[in-house]
């Protein structure tokens, strides 16, 4: 029997962080509410540091933990509430409760002067509970409620700036583009049950490894509809555009749910539904593909957008299509060996864009920056890591992960010319961040040094962030450069650690990996590595040559390639082809069959007459209520009778 | 008496089926006898908390109990089961609520608060007594202590005009009902020549004197249907709930309802199993106007205590609709709804106790408006049970209802089960204007009971009560296992002799 590791506490401590800051927020001091929603998340990154020490004590894994069973019971259907361990969940725990707690600590700098502090917090801790819910959990449904609330929380904080305009709409787009998502979800799960009786990854997984000839069919299917769950949260073709819209939120949310944690969600339920993937090779196939066009896709987009938070936002698509690619390649250790990475990364991307934007009073726009190295170097130099990282430049992380997803597409065979698409993604990747470092950090100040800082951020002119926004910063700036190295490949003299870690859950699907590389595997994925590092470094000197040395050059390109220009200027027009494809004729159905006919014509009249009838009925009833002692005696008498005559009736069929 | 002797069984005193009632009892006397030795002005306090030690003394008994094998005792009056087991369980935990609750309630408002503690004790034995006597003539008395405690309580707010007035109103109807419920046991008398619900059984399974028994089935349930105010004899409910004083309403809504719920199962499940066919449509007429009736009245009521008196008859409503479904499936149902309604009601009135205080300050529902402002921890707590008598998930009340209508559509009642969900839908549209209030309309002027704070008892009855809804919402396996082995101890004596006993819930 094995010890109990209170895993049920885990998600209660940002719960109870919620509800006392959601509760009594608005009257506690400020330094309270800090206080609260930095205590309960450490409280739990302290337990899962606890569970890691026990599972490195040689805790046996996969751990289940169960609470009430069942907790639904229905004929033909129970699932139980049960929190499932195992190493890929305690990989997540860790990126969930290191970043989310790092996060939260700059959120207290970052957010200080905004109305509605503890409202925030409130909601961040409430997130923290509901992804530990979807990671932990040990079936689809419970996964399931996570995934919803994360949704919510997502939605609530995205428009937490809700006397905005854009902000609102932001949140609601990115709430029902994620529940067209969400229908594939439950689809799938109605199938599982349909199919297998049950939503535990363990019962339905055993269920189909015990049944060698399942293949394709209805497993497909199944995975076809998670996928489309995956692609809703994890903003992945054709649903991802309400990632960029996110970036309306405050920038800790975007780096907290929208890079690090809550948008890998999809990649997470991938890998963990990698069993049932593992039977669809067509279903494998489509996520290669949707991961390696969306990665392209966004790269491009990105190479000309303005404001820095949205090329952060196409950056994350991007490197969300990489871990989509590496599932889609049966590569999930890799895949998920990169979601760290990227959690390390992009996070800290986003801080110190936050950094940025906070000294800079609010402004976003890249081309009202510049020339920011020296104002701020615990920004710039934190930033250049990561900048260096997501470009995959040796020994950064991003080099590590994204090398191992390249390496793997390669190998896989019949895949070569998704390779080469992740290749040249990674050579935008690396111009379009280098673009952003130069655009902000060098070059001469294009910013209105008198009205920056007067915003509603920082009191005087262009300052250095305040150390509870930098502590976090430097923290992830080291993770971004070693936060790798848990994954040096044998290749390049490590022990491919992480690989090995997950290795346990992934074992079906990796079979083949584990056959002893041969010292050409060896030399073939240096070659790759050495390739890939070389397409780096062209952007990074495309974008040195474009916006140091020759900035006019950019303009000139720009004119040169107009036809190719426009389209990526007008984000291939997406946005408005789904609205006139498919908003615009919703929109117009309902104002006018469902608006006119239905809701005024029937809803309303059955409405109108239900509220008449429901208000003479009770004060009908009300009548009954004379508060006359002989009348409720009358009542009591008469109902009697009633009672008795029904009786007597019913007798006769005795 | 055909009581089957196993060996086991002759090794204890009979007086360990009744054990909670014995130190129910006894703490109730011993406070009756301190009260009269205290000088007229002290705090009556200490009393309160000697009648908690005694409910807790109760509620370890009713425990014990599990581990006795289920048998009758008292020449076959009594039993003790797991389903007893199960009621003495949510009565105890409501009248433990209902005393923490109170402890502050009456301070330097009335003298002889120690007869109030007295009146309850003496009231819970009765209704304990009710849920494991298998004997009509057990029944009826136990009936009557439990009710006779409950009139006076309702009138404890002495100095007030309403609340004698709901005192001798809930006495003279609750009379009128209790001599319905007398004829029935004479006319079961009649048919079968006994009054043990066993003997019944035999006689309705032989089918003697069908015409008598309907007859008898009928008078009983009037008067049942009385006292857990089911329509149409429901017309006392709002009066009585809106002059008696909020924590004996919090008891007097739940804990009753409970014993009296029981008493209907034992008879209509126990006795008149053979002849479910003939009730059957009884009941359901009475749930299909309960519920309607309940919820209709609810929506158009400014007073508060008024709104959530109609709701529990809308609730009962919900609870009958279990008894159409067969035997063990809605036994378990009703019984768990008892328990996740007891949650959720108690908490209700305990924080319109707490808002109002003991001079009712709030009534009406305005004088909710900006409550969350105010008292954001009671609002808070309040807004748990509202969302619960809803029936949203993850509360005692979705999974109540869920599993009282999933019974109903098992058993091929699937209408019901649809009447009753348009109900709840209604219901919500009440239970959200009060939510409302507290949270979307600005903050009033500050009230005479703003001035109190939540004392260390209060506080620890609502965190009890809000861990319970919780509880029953996200894990009631537990719990729901209890009511099924409860439900399991039916189909007669000799059954419920050779169950198992199922100590193995405990240890799980």
């Amino acid at each position: 029997m094995t010890p109990s590791l209170y895993l049920w506490l885990l998600p209660l401590f940002p719960l109870a962080g919620f509800a006392i800051n959601g509760i009594l927020g608005r009257r506690l001091p400020k330094a309270a509410v800090s206080a609260v929603a930095l205590l309960f998340p450490a409280a739990a990154f302290v337990q899962v540091l606890w569970i890691v020490a026990r599972a490195h004590q040689g805790l046996a894994l996969p751990y289940l933990e169960r609470f009430a069973t069942p907790w639904i019971a229905v004929t033909g259907f129970h699932a139980n509430f049960s929190f499932l361990l195992d190493q890929l969940t305690l990989v997540m725990l860790l990126v969930v409760t290191g970043v989310g707690l790092v996060i939260h600590l700059y959120s207290v700098g970052y957010m200080a002067a905004e109305d509605g502090y503890w409202r925030f917090f409130s909601y961040m801790n409430l997130f923290l509970f509901f992804m530990l819910t979807l990671v932990l959990a040990a079936n689809f449904l419970l996964m399931f409620v996570g995934w919803e609330g994360v949704g919510l929380v997502s939605y609530l904080l995205i428009g937490f700036y809700y006397t905005k305009d854009s902000a609102a709409n932001a949140g609601k787009k990115a709430f029902i583009v994620n529940r067209i998502g969400d229908f594939g979800f439950l689809l799938a799960m109605f199938l599982l049950i349909a199919h297998f009786g049950t939503l535990s990854f363990r019962e339905v997984f055993a269920n189909i490894s015990a049944h060698p000839d399942l293949q394709g069919g209805f497993l497909t299917a199944i995975a076809l509809l998670l996928l489309l769950g995956a692609t809703g949260k994890s903003a992945q073709i054709p649903l991802y555009v309400w990632l960029p819209d996110a970036m309306e939120g405050p920038t800790p949310v975007s780096a907290l749910i929208h890079a690090a944690t809550m948008v890998t969600a999809g990649v997470y339920m991938l890998a963990r539904a990698h069993v049932l993937f593992g039977r669809s090779p067509l279903a494998l196939a489509i996520v290669a593909i949707i991961g390696a066009a969306t990665a392209f896709f966004a790269a491009t987009i990105g190479v000309l957008q303005t404001d820095i938070k949205r090329v952060l936002a196409y950056s994350t698509i991007s490197q969300l299509g990489y871990m989509f690619l590496a599932c889609g390649v049966a590569a999930y250790s890799m895949g998920i060996f990169h979601l760290v990475t990227h959690a390390f990364f992009k996070a800290l991307l986003f801080l110190a864009a936050g950094s940025v934007i906070h000294a800079l009073g609010g402004e976003q726009d890249m081309r009202k920056m510049g020339g920011l190295r020296k104002k701020l170097p615990v920004t710039f130099w934190t930033m250049t890591a990561a900048v260096f990282a997501i470009s995959g430049l040796f020994p950064f992380a991003g080099f590590f992960s994204k090398d191992a997803i390249l390496a793997a597409t390669f190998e896989t065979p019949g895949e070569k010319i998704l390779w080469a698409v992740g290749l040249v993604t990674a050579g935008l990747t690396s111009f379009y961040m280098f673009r952003l470092w130069y655009m902000t950090f060098f070059g001469s100040p294009r910013y209105d040094e008198s009205s920056a800082g007067h915003g509603e951020h920082g009191p005087h002119g262009v300052h250095e962030s305040p150390w509870a926004m930098l502590l976090p910063l430097v923290i992830l700036g080291i993770l971004s450069l070693a936060g790798g190295w848990i994954g040096w490949p044998a290749a390049l003299g490590g022990h491919d650690w992480i690989a090995h870690f997950l290795d346990p859950v992934f074992t079906s699907a990796s079979n083949a990996q584990l056959v002893v590389p041969s010292a050409a595997d060896f030399r073939l994925e240096r070659i790759l590595a050495g390739v890939s590092m070389l397409v780096a470094l062209f952007g990074w000197w495309l974008a040195d040559l474009m916006y140091r040395r020759k900035p006019q050059l950019a303009d000139s390109a720009e004119q040169k390639t107009r036809p190719l220009y426009t389209p990526i200027w007008n984000k291939y027009w997406v946005d408005e082809m789904y609205g006139a494809v498919i908003v615009r004729p919703i929109l117009a159905l309902s104002r006018n069959l469902l608006g006119r006919g239905v809701e005024t014509g029937i809803i309303d009249g059955a409405n109108t007459a239900m509220t008449a009838t429901a208000s003479g009925a009770s004060s009908g009833i009300r009548r009954m209520q004379s508060g006359n002692i002989r009348s409720y005696a009358g009542w009591l008498a008469a109902g009697a009778a009633a009672v008795l005559i029904v009786a007597l009736y019913l007798s006769h069929s005795f | 008496m055909n009581e089957p002797m196993t060996p086991s069984m002759i090794a204890f005193s009979p007086a360990l089926r009744i054990l909670p009632e014995i130190l129910m009892t006894l703490t109730g006397v011993l406070v009756m006898l301190v009260e009269a030795v205290l000088k007229p002005r002290t705090s009556r306090k200490p009393l309160g908390i000697v009648a908690i030690l005694g409910t807790l003394a109760a509620i370890a008994a009713s425990v014990y109990q599990l581990f006795l094998p289920a048998g009758t005792a008292f020449f076959g009056t009594v039993q003790s089961d797991a389903f007893s087991v199960f009621f003495h369980l949510v009565i105890g935990c409501i009248v433990l609520v209902t005393l923490l609750i109170s402890l502050d309630y009456f301070e330097g408002h009335t003298s002889f608060v120690g007869e109030y503690y007295a009146l309850i004790l003496f009231g819970a034995t009765g209704m304990m007594l009710m849920t494991c006597s298998v004997e009509l003539l057990m029944v009826f008395i136990s009936l009557e202590i439990s009710s006779i405690s409950t009139y006076i309580l309702a009138g404890y707010r002495k100095r007030s005009a309403t609340s004698p007035e709901a005192s001798i109103k809930y006495f003279l109807l609750g009379s009128f009902a209790t001599a319905f419920f007398l004829y029935g046991i004479a006319l079961c008398f009649g048919a079968t020549g006994s009054t043990n619900l066993y003997e019944i059984a035999k006689g309705v399974a032989d089918g003697a004197s069908p015409l008598l028994l309907t007859v008898a089935f009928g008078m009983m349930l009037i008067g049942l249907g009385f006292k857990v105010s089911l329509a149409p004899f429901h017309v006392w409910t709002p009066d009585v709930y809106e002059g008696a004083p909020a924590p004996v309403v919090g008891l007097m809504s739940t804990a009753p309802k409970a014993a009296a719920f029981a008493v209907l199962l034992r008879i209509a499940y126990g006795a008149f199993g053979t002849a479910i066919h003939i009730w059957m449509p009884l009941v359901w007429i009475m749930a299909v106007l309960s519920m309607t009736i309940g919820n209709l009245g609810a929506l158009t009521q400014r007073n508060v205590k008024r709104m959530l008196a109609y709701s529990s008859i809308a609730h009962a409503g919900y609870l009958l609709v279990a008894f159409t479904a067969l035997a063990p499936m809605g036994i378990a149902a009703a019984s768990f709804y008892t328990a996740a309604y007891a949650a959720m009601n108690v908490g209700a009135f305990g924080i319109i106790s707490y808002l109002s205080g003991y001079n009712e300050a709030r009534t009406s529902l305005s004088d909710f408006a900006g409550i969350a402002r105010r008292h954001p921890v009671a609002a808070a707590a309040f807004a748990v049970f509202l969302i619960s008598l809803i029936g949203i998930p993850f509360t005692a009340g979705f999974f109540g209802k869920f599993y009282v209508f999933t019974a109903a559509i098992n058993s091929g009642n699937a209408w019901l089960a649809v009447l009753g969900l348009l109900n709840s839908g209604v219901a919500a549209f009440y239970y959200l204007r009060l939510l409302a209030q507290m949270y979307m309309v600005p903050v009033e002027p500050p009230r005479e009971a703003d001035t109190a704070h939540a004392r260390p008892a209060f506080i620890l009855a609502m965190a009890i009560l809000v861990l319970a809804v919780f509880a029953l919402g996200i894990f009631p396996g537990r719990i729901l296992d209890l009511a099924r082995a409860g439900a399991a101890t039916f189909s007669g004596p000799a059954n419920a002799a050779s169950q198992t006993v199922p100590v193995a819930l405990l240890r799980r």
